[in-house]
């Protein structure tokens, strides 16, 4: 502290050391009170910080208008998986909205802190919103890239994270996989395919976020292959006019899952409270600031305002696809499957 | 020899009390925080069975992440220690404006997190960063390629070697060298022959703590290393990529083998004081 | 004549290794420096000020002072006890403590999270035990505590103990003849002699205490506003897009790395001799 004040004593500005304690006091002052209140943990993805942030408020006003209590939600992102294992190892969420099932699956089955059948509890999958797999690149597209096929080209340099460690990356895989079966490829062109697109990828960042960054800040590569809602958030933030947002012919209907956890939730008494936080999310005014944040709302009406976000894709699930997240993580994600293949020596 | 050491030992311990305290406090301390923490962790690697720990072991993915990691860090350490011999000599034997700041400046690398390190190397050596843009002119990409880790390891690895050679040379006899000077040796001849051979230990051991802690760096490296299996994939990286695949125990192992390599590290570097300490007391 | 100096008297060559020395430095450690206040200042001195104001920032910057606030004392104290028993007593198994002490020096940063990762988590040794008391260990600070105790724990028993090994144990003998008890001796006789050491020993580990990323980010679980600390609140303002915030944050770090080391800076120059060769890393 003697630093601190040090520093901001000298700096002889707005802040003052007096308002840091200030601040330090109320901050001691209000946790015991907020404690004595319901306290809700999220446990989230990188993609959703700007999502949950806005929508906490939304719901903890809502919550209070409808039920006389008060209550507060904290966050907490990192990579999808990251936040599985976090969870697992006892980061005590209360709920969990991650990128994919199948990380909340792994939570119900290593950790049992839900029930295996979680996803038929909540409407759609247990998916209130979805997104897709799109293509972001500089302004006026200088690399003419409007297709899959356009990533595997030689002058193209493509950014997206590693799917070992990245829901986006994940997903992002499948799509370029999928999209060669859908277009009547064998699996054998879908795996040329998807080696010939990761070796035009410069950049593995961990997480989707990072990746982002990489693209945007950075300046790295011609393509960020990542999620919609990442994509059309980062072109916003960071200026229109830098960034050109490309639809693929088809690509895949992304389905991030939320799920009450169940052990956690009783153990803090806030069952019902995370219950309703999970199903708000399904209600229009849910829905509306889902689609405001770039992830295509399930709700018809809510949609058809937010339509001229949302580019018409063909979309195919992972499911008809794939077979489930089980088997694509087999096939494609463990050690010395599919995407492993791609980077043993022998190149 | 051990005896004496023995006898003497208890004869002072009866002089000066809080031995078996002072000993207590350090040995509880240290099992708790470090040895069964370790052991624990060597303990989940031992959990594997002797082909799994093959199999892990030889992939070449793995391989050649410990070769990345060692091998830059040892590159990069080597270089530190004649970084560190230069900018030493230059702050303990000449005066000129500025010399103070810089000499605060050398430890910043220490005290700034990693991450705060990565992001701004990130950006400096960027293909659009002040030294990346006329780098990537000369057709040298640094951001994102082996080199951005080796930039990386460059920078936490300074000051140890710095600070190991400063006291060193700040506390040379001045009488070895205007003896060499009287007898007509030349300034080249005096710093290889009597200059050089006392500053040595001291290099040795900076550039061995440079080593220990860039082996291990993580967090300024992934922002700036690309993160390709196989050219610029780190060890850490991989313990992370493990442990989100939930194979705690493969993360165990690759830890264990670090840990392994960093302690065989120690045991040299402790060697080499003590034989420093029998030739200059 | 000319050649019969001391080496580095020539002044074309002084010249010249001053300007390599001045380069080198710039380019490695003032340029990431420069960087990173640009950043921080790059939309005004309003904006850069007005980041410490968001509750999420400040709440990151008291979560960090209350982690030092505990890492500090009971390494001081450590320190003590452990610099105490090795350097005024012989004892079997010396060198091998004195290793120990080292080895987090040279623990990779992830493993030393994965660590307490496997011992606390909820399918580690001791967490179900904790779980059941209701005690949070992981993911909350008691976890965050103890990790940054891990990587902090060699700073001041690594300041204390060649100094007091310099100073062997006579003056603390003579004490106790003329019958000064145990706690007195320590206060009056030991203290005085190694305290600069001490202070400056207590401030590397608080530096380090603050800035530590790698081992936190592991057991941190990154719940805002509540166990983010500074280095990782600076990496999740930056993936926020609001690189201000971001280096604004950074910026506090950086600052109080250099007066660590400018307060280092003036002990060694008032107090030399007592400081000795304790003043290197």
């Amino acid at each position: 502290m003697g630093l601190l004040s040090f520093y901001f004593s000298t700096k002889g500005n707005t802040i003052t050391i007096s308002r840091i304690l200030l601040v330090a006091t109320a901050l001691v002052a209000i946790a015991p009170a907020a404690r004595a209140d319901k306290a809700l943990l999220n446990a989230s993805y990188d993609a959703t910080r700007e999502l949950y942030a806005d929508y906490n408020q939304v719901f903890a006003a809502q919550w209070l208008k409808q039920t006389g209590e008060k209550v507060t939600i904290a966050q907490s992102h990192a990579g999808s998986g990251d936040q599985a294992r976090a969870v697992i190892d006892g980061l005590d969420g209360d709920v969990a909205t991650l990128a994919l099932s199948y990380d909340i699956d792994a939570i119900a089955e290593k950790a049992k802190l839900l029930p295996t059948d979680w996803q038929t509890r909540l409407p759609n999958n247990s998916a209130p919103y979805t997104s897709t797999i799109i293509f972001l690149v500089r302004k006026g597209n200088p690399k003419n890239v409007h297709d899959w096929n356009d990533l595997i080209r030689s002058d193209v340099k493509v950014i997206t994270p590693n799917p070992k460690t990245s829901g986006a990356a994940r997903w992002a895989y499948l799509a370029a996989w999928g999209q060669v079966l859908k277009s009547g490829g064998t699996p054998e062109q879908a795996k040329d395919y998807v080696a010939k697109l990761y070796h035009n990828v410069p950049v593995l960042d961990s997480g989707g976020r990072g990746a982002t960054n990489t693209f945007v800040q950075r300046r790295q590569g011609d393509v960020l292959l990542s999620w919609e809602n990442e994509a059309l958030l980062a072109a916003r933030q960071l200026g229109q006019d830098q960034f050109d947002v490309i639809v693929p012919s088809s690509s895949i209907l992304a389905e991030p899952s939320v799920a009450v956890l169940d052990v956690n939730a009783a153990k803090h008494g806030t069952a019902k409270e995370a219950e309703a936080y999970l199903r708000f999310l399904y209600t229009p005014e849910g829905q509306d600031i889902a689609a405001k944040h770039f992830f295509r709302p399930r709700n018809a009406e809510v949609a058809a305002r937010y339509a001229q976000n949302f580019a018409d894709v063909k979309l195919f699930t992972i499911d008809d696809v794939f077979g489930g997240w089980k088997k694509a993580n087999d096939a494609h994600f463990i050690d010395g499957a599919a995407f492993d293949q791609i980077y043993t020596p022998s190149k | 020899m051990s005896l004496t050491l023995a006898a003497g030992g208890r004869r002072r311990r009866n002089a000066l009390p809080g031995f078996g305290l002072t000993l207590g406090i350090t040995i509880f301390v240290l099992s708790v925080l470090i040895v069964i923490p370790l052991g624990g962790l060597v303990a989940r690697a031992a959990s594997l069975s002797p082909s799994q720990i093959l199999s892990i072991l030889s992939s070449p993915r793995v391989f050649s992440a410990f070769r990345l990691s060692f091998g830059l860090a040892f590159i990069a350490a080597v270089i530190d220690g004649f970084v560190g011999i230069l900018v030493a000599w230059v702050l303990v034997r000449y005066h000129f404006p500025g010399k103070r700041i810089l000499d605060s400046l050398v430890d910043l690398p220490f005290a700034l997190p990693t991450a705060v390190a990565g992001i701004t190397l990130t950006a400096l050596y960027a293909d659009d960063g002040w030294f990346g843009a006329p780098l990537a002119k000369l057709g040298l990409s640094v951001a994102f390629t082996p080199w951005g880790i080796f930039v990386a390891l460059l920078f936490v690895g300074l000051p140890y070697a710095i600070r190991s050679c400063q006291p060193v040379l700040a506390d040379l006899e001045r009488e070895a060298e205007e003896a060499a000077v009287t007898l007509g040796a030349q300034p080249a001849q005096i710093f290889w022959r009597v200059i050089l051979p006392q500053l040595f230990p001291a290099l040795l051991t900076g550039i061995a703590l440079a080593f220990a802690r860039a082996a291990g760096e993580y967090g300024s490296v992934i922002f700036i290393a690309g993160n390709m299996p196989g050219i610029s994939e780190i060890v850490p990286l991989l313990i992370v990529i493990r442990l989100e695949q939930f194979d705690y125990a493969g993360a165990a192992l690759l830890a264990t083998t670090m840990l392994v390599m960093s302690l065989v590290i120690l045991l040299l570097l402790n060697l080499l004081s003590i034989w420093r300490s029998r030739q200059y007391v | 004549m000319s050649n019969h100096r001391r080496p580095g008297e020539n002044r074309i060559v002084r010249f010249f290794l001053i300007a390599a020395a001045v380069v080198l430095l710039g380019a490695m450690l003032v340029a990431p420096l420069v960087l990173l206040l640009a950043e921080a200042f790059g939309k005004g001195v309003a904006a850069y000020f007005d980041s410490f104001s968001k509750p999420d920032t400040v709440s990151a910057i008291i979560q960090t002072l209350l982690i030092a606030a505990v890492v500090v004392p009971v390494n001081t104290v450590f320190g003590l006890a452990a610099a105490w028993c090795i350097a005024k007593f012989n004892f079997p198994g010396k060198t091998l403590l004195v290793s120990i002490i080292d080895l987090p020096i040279s623990v990779s940063p992830v493993v030393a999270g994965l660590v307490f990762v496997l011992i606390f988590g909820s399918r580690g040794w001791l967490g179900p035990f904790f779980a059941a008391h209701g005690i949070k260990v992981i993911f909350a600070f008691p976890g965050m505590v103890i990790a940054t105790l891990f990587v902090t724990i060699a700073f001041v028993a690594r300041q204390l103990i060649p100094l007091m090994q310099q100073q062997g144990r006579d003056e603390e003998e003579a004490a106790m003849v003329l019958g000064a008890g145990g706690f007195r001796t320590f206060w009056y006789v030991t203290l005085p002699n190694i305290r600069w050491a001490l202070v400056y020993g207590v401030l590397l580990c608080n530096a380090r205490a603050m800035g530590e990323f790698g081992a936190v980010s592991v057991v941190s679980g990154h719940i805002r506003g509540q166990t983010m600390t500074m280095p990782l609140q600076v990496l999740a303002l930056y993936q926020d897009y609001d690189s201000v915030g971001a280096f604004a944050v950074a910026s506090l770090l950086a600052f109080l790395a250099v007066v660590t080391l400018v307060v280092r800076r003036v002990l060694e120059w008032r107090f030399r001799a007592e400081l000795g060769y304790a003043g290197s890393l």
